[in-house]
């Protein structure tokens, strides 16, 4: 199989995307003559026109909206946040417009949109651009989330994203924009199913659960622990909504172990609920208390030390195994 | 998409006597005799939560909605039952959303703030006070889109001009020069809140000149300049798509929402505007004009008043929505299941 950046999976769902589906079109900050504040749209502009990549002001509240109107209306819009940190002055179109209608209107109005770009902290950017936006919105039903962690993740999901008849939030990373990894060819169709978590490593000893950004440090965790003779199970979320909690359950009741590597706060942060629905539903099957490796619980720091502190990492995933190993 | 439940059909008068003029004037008093029964089904506690009457501003939507073509978009703030009833929402299902039945015109999920009508192009009942200023500007989005000729019509209070969305949507529209009317009724009061109290500029049609958007102020309290009004916007909106600011000069006669006594304006001022009734006017004018005569106008009247008393019956004696259906609309695929 090839290999391809994450920012060029990204690229290639979108434009294929748009070239099987006239409804489809792209819109959001700095998108089209600017080929994206992250060069993910490149080239798009020059193979769909201005109709259908659409550059906006800075005015999240307003084409946030806009998107769910034309949604309405039958259209299938992709909008993208320059980052989720911005998706929060438009918070109420995301969270009350978007996933209340259809209920609201006992089923007549469905509103598929996508809402898709980097999340999740970068590198030094300080408190206001860092968020980790992905426990508050998985807080209000209606919305999907999918968090990719490889180009390969990125392409399928988003694929199936912009698909989908409901609001969903493809959660990307600036961080992984420029990771590569193996993705099928261009010509074969790739769509990864929402709701499906992956093995990304098989493993006896102990679970760890990990999304976006801590996959890979929970894959380099697991090669340390192996040569030390732990054996790790990565498993990749890659959808928070719907979640797959047979996949989660299944391997847990195998290892009987669980750790927690997420990208967010800790408070009322994803591995809470997990940490929630395993105890409640295999509690016999564990032999340690599940741990969490998440940030602290500051607002992000500028400094580059401290910031490093802050975020979750490789080494404190591996301690956090130690910890449930009883090592 | 499932299909509204329907409800049985209304007998109503005969529609070749009810054209032009006094469709409009039927159109009022059928939305007037709506709430009057609406609020003192409230006053019984057989509707729950808010409920925010329109009871004084019936010129502004059944004017819009008369010059306006049946495919055009509409999208509304709370206050939204008389624009589901301009637009030709059954008003059984109007009245059983509000007793919160499964034969409502959202199923009882959204009650009186969310009414929706997909079949008549009415794209809710919106209740965050200018969060749907951006929808409507997306419906406009997507006509010019699709290469439509469809306008979308788009009303919210006065409260609604000083929300970031309200601006974020106005630059927009203006910018991408978008077939969306902003139809601001100004009814004086955000709640209890004076627009004078609220808003910097003293003139409102000062918001849409900061987008370059053309305007005009009408007289929300006549029906006939409304129409007329939105006529000439319309037609020229069609030929060369262009966003428009209107600003409706109205007045509601009931508080802000039912809980609401209104202690915050006078009652001479109350006085003076119910003179201005839009019915009262409009019955006057097409009596003075020998298009209408009282006999006549009280069948009218008892038209629209046994057609909300109809509802009030229907309404109770709809069921409930089940219990097994609560998570069917949390996503689109619950509908084929």
């Amino acid at each position: 199989m090839r290999e391809i950046t994450y920012r060029q999976a990204v690229n290639e769902a979108l434009e294929e995307e748009m070239l099987r589906d006239p409804n489809v079109f792209l819109i959001g900050e700095e998108v089209a003559e600017y080929n994206g504040a992250y060069k993910v749209s490149q080239g798009l502009l020059d193979k769909f026109g201005p109709k259908r990549v659409v550059d906006t002001p800075i005015s999240e509240a307003g084409f946030a909206g806009l998107g769910i109107g034309a949604a309405m209306c039958g259209l299938r819009p992709v909008v993208e946040f320059m980052t989720f940190s911005f998706s929060l002055v438009a918070f109420d179109q995301v969270v009350n417009n978007a996933p209340n209608m259809l209920t609201m209107s006992g089923g007549q109005f469905s509103v598929p949109i996508v809402f898709r770009g980097p999340n999740g902290p970068a590198h030094q950017l300080g408190a206001t651009h860092s968020h980790s936006t992905e426990p508050l919105f998985a807080n209000f039903p209606g919305l999907k989330i999918a968090i990719p962690g490889t180009p390969r993740d990125a392409k399928g999901l988003l694929k199936t994203a912009i698909r989908d008849d409901n609001p969903v939030l493809v959660l990307e990373s600036e961080l992984l924009y420029n990771n590569m990894g193996p993705v099928e060819d261009k010509d074969v169709e790739l769509l990864i199913p929402l709701g499906q978590g992956e093995i990304k490593r098989k493993g006896s000893d102990v679970t760890i659960l990990c999304y976006a950004q801590t996959v890979r440090m929970a894959l380099a965790a697991a090669e340390t622990l192996a040569a030390q003779g732990v054996s790790a199970e990565v498993l990749d979320l890659r959808s928070i909504k719907p979640l797959d909690l047979g996949l989660i359950l299944n391997s847990v009741s195998k290892t009987h172990r669980c750790v927690i590597a997420e990208q967010d706060k800790p408070f009322c942060g994803i591995g809470a609920e997990l940490t929630y629905q395993i105890q409640r539903d295999i509690f016999d099957e564990l032999d340690a208390p599940v741990a969490r490796v998440s940030q602290e619980e500051v607002p992000m720091p500028y400094n580059e030390r401290l910031e490093a502190a802050v975020l979750p990492s490789k080494e404190k995933i591996i301690q956090a195994v130690y910890q449930v190993c009883y090592l | 998409m499932l299909m509204l439940v329907s409800a049985p059909m209304e007998k109503s008068l005969d529609k070749s006597q009810l054209e032009g003029e006094l469709r409009l004037l039927y159109l009022m008093l059928l939305i007037r005799r709506f709430e009057e029964r609406a609020s003192q089904a409230y006053q019984q506690q057989k509707i729950g939560g808010f409920c925010h009457l329109y009871i004084g501003q019936e010129a502004v939507v059944v004017g819009a909605v008369a010059a306006a073509r049946n495919d055009d978009y509409l999208i509304t703030a709370y206050r939204d039952h008389g624009h589901a009833i301009a637009r030709g929402a059954n008003l059984n299902a109007c009245m059983a959303e509000l007793f919160g039945r499964a034969t409502g015109i959202s199923k009882g999920l959204g009650g009186s703030m969310h009414y929706f009508d997909k079949a008549n192009h009415m794209y809710g009942g919106h209740a965050i006070v200018g969060g749907h200023l951006p929808l409507a500007t997306g419906m406009a989005f997507a006509s010019k889109y699709r290469g439509e000729d469809r306008c979308t019509l788009c009303f919210y209070g006065d409260g609604a001009i000083n929300q970031g969305a309200f601006h974020e949507a106005l630059n927009l529209a203006a910018l991408w020069k978008l077939p969306v009317i902003f139809v601001c009724e100004n009814n004086l009061f955000g709640m209890g809140t004076h627009v004078e109290r609220a808003t910097a500029v003293k003139e409102l049609t000062n918001r849409a000149k900061a987008y370059d958007m053309p305007s005009m102020v009408v007289s929300g309290m006549d029906v006939r300049h409304v129409r007329d009004s939105f006529r000439t916007v319309l037609d020229a909106m069609r030929k060369k798509p262009y966003p428009f600011f209107i600003e409706a000069r109205t007045y509601r006669y009931r508080g802000h929402s039912m809980s609401d006594p209104a202690t915050y304006r006078t009652k001479e001022e109350l006085e003076k505007y119910k003179n201005e009734d839009p019915i009262v006017g409009f019955k006057s004018t097409l009596l003075s004009e020998g298009k209408l005569d009282e006999r006549r106008f009280q069948e009218i009247d008892r038209e629209a008043k046994r057609l909300a008393a109809d509802s009030v019956r229907f309404a109770e004696e709809s069921p409930e929505p089940p219990l097994e259906d609560l998570h069917k609309y949390t996503f689109a695929e619950g509908l084929s299941q």
